[in-house]
């Protein structure tokens, strides 16, 4: 900077102004401020016409104009640099505080402010490796947000209806991916124009992404995509800057669409590659991975059929072959009912004669039946059962009676072995023994008694036979007077004598009229019955000889003796 | 008939999953162990995907078109066919 004022350099430039010099170098005129500052501003310009710098970018204004202003420094000076609209537009990278960029142009100084500052005409990365570091720690950054995470690829559609292309309209990428899709599977696409290289590229790129996205899937205009491609040729990492932008980054993040990166070679990657859900190496590459081949799905296809039909075929067959076996195994139809047919016409042959003979032996055993079936023969079968319980209950009691019979003598028995052992009965048998004895005594004295007594019947018999009464009792009457003196003879009875006529059971009082025969003989009763000797008298009247008629007196009572 | 009221839902199919069911029809015709009258359906449903498949593959033609950017520059103003090729 001190060259700037060095008076040789001045002097070595050879302008109009040199007679300026001389004169103020004699005699040192005044000079205006503009004045001056307009020759420092020439005398800056003319000796800094072209320099190249490297430097940090500082603060970055990108003004509304589109002139970029830009502090670039080091750590001891700083250099404020311009860059005008028309630069700014083709910087091959997005300027961003902290890259060291090596910028060329020329020196110019701002007289208003009492400042030099650099116009810059282009600006670059100062090397790959301080872009390479850029790069790392802004991957990091959006690593840490989770941007690049794999849970976040989406699957791309076997087959897209449409596909979206995000890249130039001109130039070889687009042909390049569209011969491609022709070769593989003609298919739908639409192209979305944006510049893919420059200050505005990251921007357009990243509307691409975001508007075909905004299309509508119910749209009728815009046939919205199911699959995007972002593609770009090869270049230098700074061609491919815009791809590093974190505008791209997260407009391929917040796609809903799958998107496939295709930018550069494969070699190059840049921060898309990274959030993309697929990256392909080329855009060729691209389009191969969105679409399969036509003529080999068009052959697999084919061949599946094939094979469907042939496997049907092949399961059609196999079924018929074992249907064959089945069924020849299968025996004929006829034979399965012969059997049946020949038991059915034996069992008929037999069924005639089965029935006859089914009927006679019901017959003969109904007639059996009904012979036996007579009152004859429940009685004799009620009596059989009578006999039979008679029999039973008979042998039942008497097999008790025995029993009780048989019981109670062994009682007896042990009881009089009991009794016989009782020292009691010793007494009470030794006065039996007594008893006994004196039983006999007794006996044999009642016998003599007896005998005496039935001697003394037998007298008795005899004595009473003697008896006058046994006489009575032949129809005798035994004569009595009064007194009692017997009257044998009739002669011995006065008239009107009074007797006793004793008879066997009981004794009549009469009165004899034999001395005095006119007289009515008077039968004189006993007092309590004084008609009864009328009567007598009168039946008696015949009689009484007979009564009278005495017994043979001695003959007659001898002979009762 | 029933066969043919069932493969209805093969129309809406992608030709992925058409193409993915019709590989499992085959597979399991040729691996034998389905029923006489279920494999003449599986067959025909397998001739129906297959045929959907054919028509997925055969309706496939290019065509390009070119999204006109609107004054933003991020949205779609519409679109012109491409002359691209």
């Amino acid at each position: 900077m001190a060259d700037l004022f060095d008076p040789q350099r001045n002097s070595a430039n050879p302008t109009s102004e040199n007679s300026d010099n001389n004169a103020g170098g004699s005699n040192s005129p005044e000079l205006s401020v503009s004045e001056l500052s307009n020759r420092l501003k020439r005398t800056v310009e003319d000796a800094y016409s072209f320099v190249r710098v490297r430097g940090e970018m500082g603060r970055v204004t990108l003004a509304k104009s589109g002139h970029l202003y830009v502090d670039l420094k080091d750590d001891k000076a700083v250099l404020n640099t311009i860059m005008w609209k028309g630069q700014v537009s083709k910087l091959p990278f997005k300027p961003e505080e902290g890259l060291e960029v090596i910028a060329e142009g020329r020196l110019s100084t701002y007289p208003g402010r009492s400042n030099y500052q650099m116009i810059a005409e282009s600006m670059r990365p100062a090397g790959v490796g301080a872009l390479m570091q850029l790069l790392e720690e802004r991957k990091k950054k959006l690593a840490a947000e989770g941007l690049f995470n794999p849970e976040h690829k989406k699957d791309l559609p076997f087959i897209p209806e449409t596909i979206g292309v995000v890249t130039s309209p001109t130039g070889a990428v687009i042909r390049d991916i569209l011969h491609r899709v022709k070769e593989r599977f003609p298919t739908h696409v639409v192209i979305w124009p944006a510049l893919v290289q420059g200050e505005y590229a990251a921007e357009q790129v990243a509307g691409g992404v975001r508007g075909f996205n905004a299309i509508s899937p119910n749209s009728r205009k815009y046939k919205r995509p199911d699959l995007i491609i972002v593609a770009r040729g090869g270049g230098s990492v700074e061609d491919l800057w815009p791809f590093n932008d974190e505008a791209i980054v997260r407009a391929v993040f917040e796609s809903e669409i799958p998107v496939i990166s295709a930018v550069g070679h494969e070699t190059d990657t840049t921060l898309i590659d990274f959030v993309s859900d697929r990256r392909a190496p080329t855009p060729t590459g691209a389009a191969e991975i969105a679409l399969p081949v036509r003529a080999e799905l068009i052959a697999t296809n084919d061949a599946l059929g094939a094979r469907n039909l042939r496997a049907l075929q092949r399961g059609l067959e196999g079924n018929r072959v074992e249907l064959k076996a089945v069924a020849a195994r299968l025996p004929r139809a006829d034979s399965l009912v012969q059997n049946a047919r020949q038991r059915l016409d034996f069992a008929g042959e037999k069924l005639g004669f089965a029935l006859k003979d089914v009927a006679a032996r019901l017959r003969s055993r109904f007639q059996k039946a009904a012979g036996g079936l007579q009152p004859i023969a429940l009685q004799r079968e009620l009596l059989r059962r009578q006999t039979a319980v008679e029999t039973l209950g008979s042998r039942a009691k008497f097999a008790l009676r025995r029993d009780v019979s048989d019981r109670s003598q062994r009682l007896h028995g042990v009881y009089g072995r009991f009794l016989a052992r009782d020292p009691r009965n010793t007494l009470g048998r030794r006065q039996i023994l007594i008893e006994n004895a004196f039983n006999r005594a007794t006996v044999a004295v009642e016998r003599v008694i007896r005998k005496k007594h039935d001697n003394l019947e037998s007298i008795n018999r005899l004595l009473s036979s003697v008896s006058h009464e046994n006489v009575l009792a032949r129809g005798f009457v035994l004569v009595q007077r009064m007194n009692g003196e017997l009257v044998r003879h009739a002669s011995d009875v006065t008239s009107a004598e009074r007797l006793r006529l004793q008879f066997i059971d009981d004794e009549v009082r009469v009165t004899s009229d034999t001395k005095a025969p006119a007289e009515v003989p008077r039968i004189v009763g006993r007092d309590a019955e004084p008609q009864q000797p009328v009567k007598l008298g009168g039946i008696t009247s015949a009689p009484p000889k007979k009564v009278i008629k005495p017994p043979p007196s001695d003959g007659g009572q001898g002979d009762l003796f | 008939m029933a066969a043919a009221s069932s493969n209805k839902d093969i129309p809406k199919m992608n030709f992925e999953d058409a193409l993915a069911e019709l590989e499992r029809i085959v597979q399991k015709l040729e691996s034998g162990d389905v029923a006489l009258e279920d494999s003449i359906l599986i067959y025909e449903r397998g001739e129906a995907l297959k045929a959907h498949c054919e028509k997925k593959l055969k309706a496939a033609e290019t065509k390009v078109e070119k999204i006109v950017v609107g004054s933003d520059g991020a949205s779609a103003a519409g679109i012109e066919p491409s002359e691209v090729s």
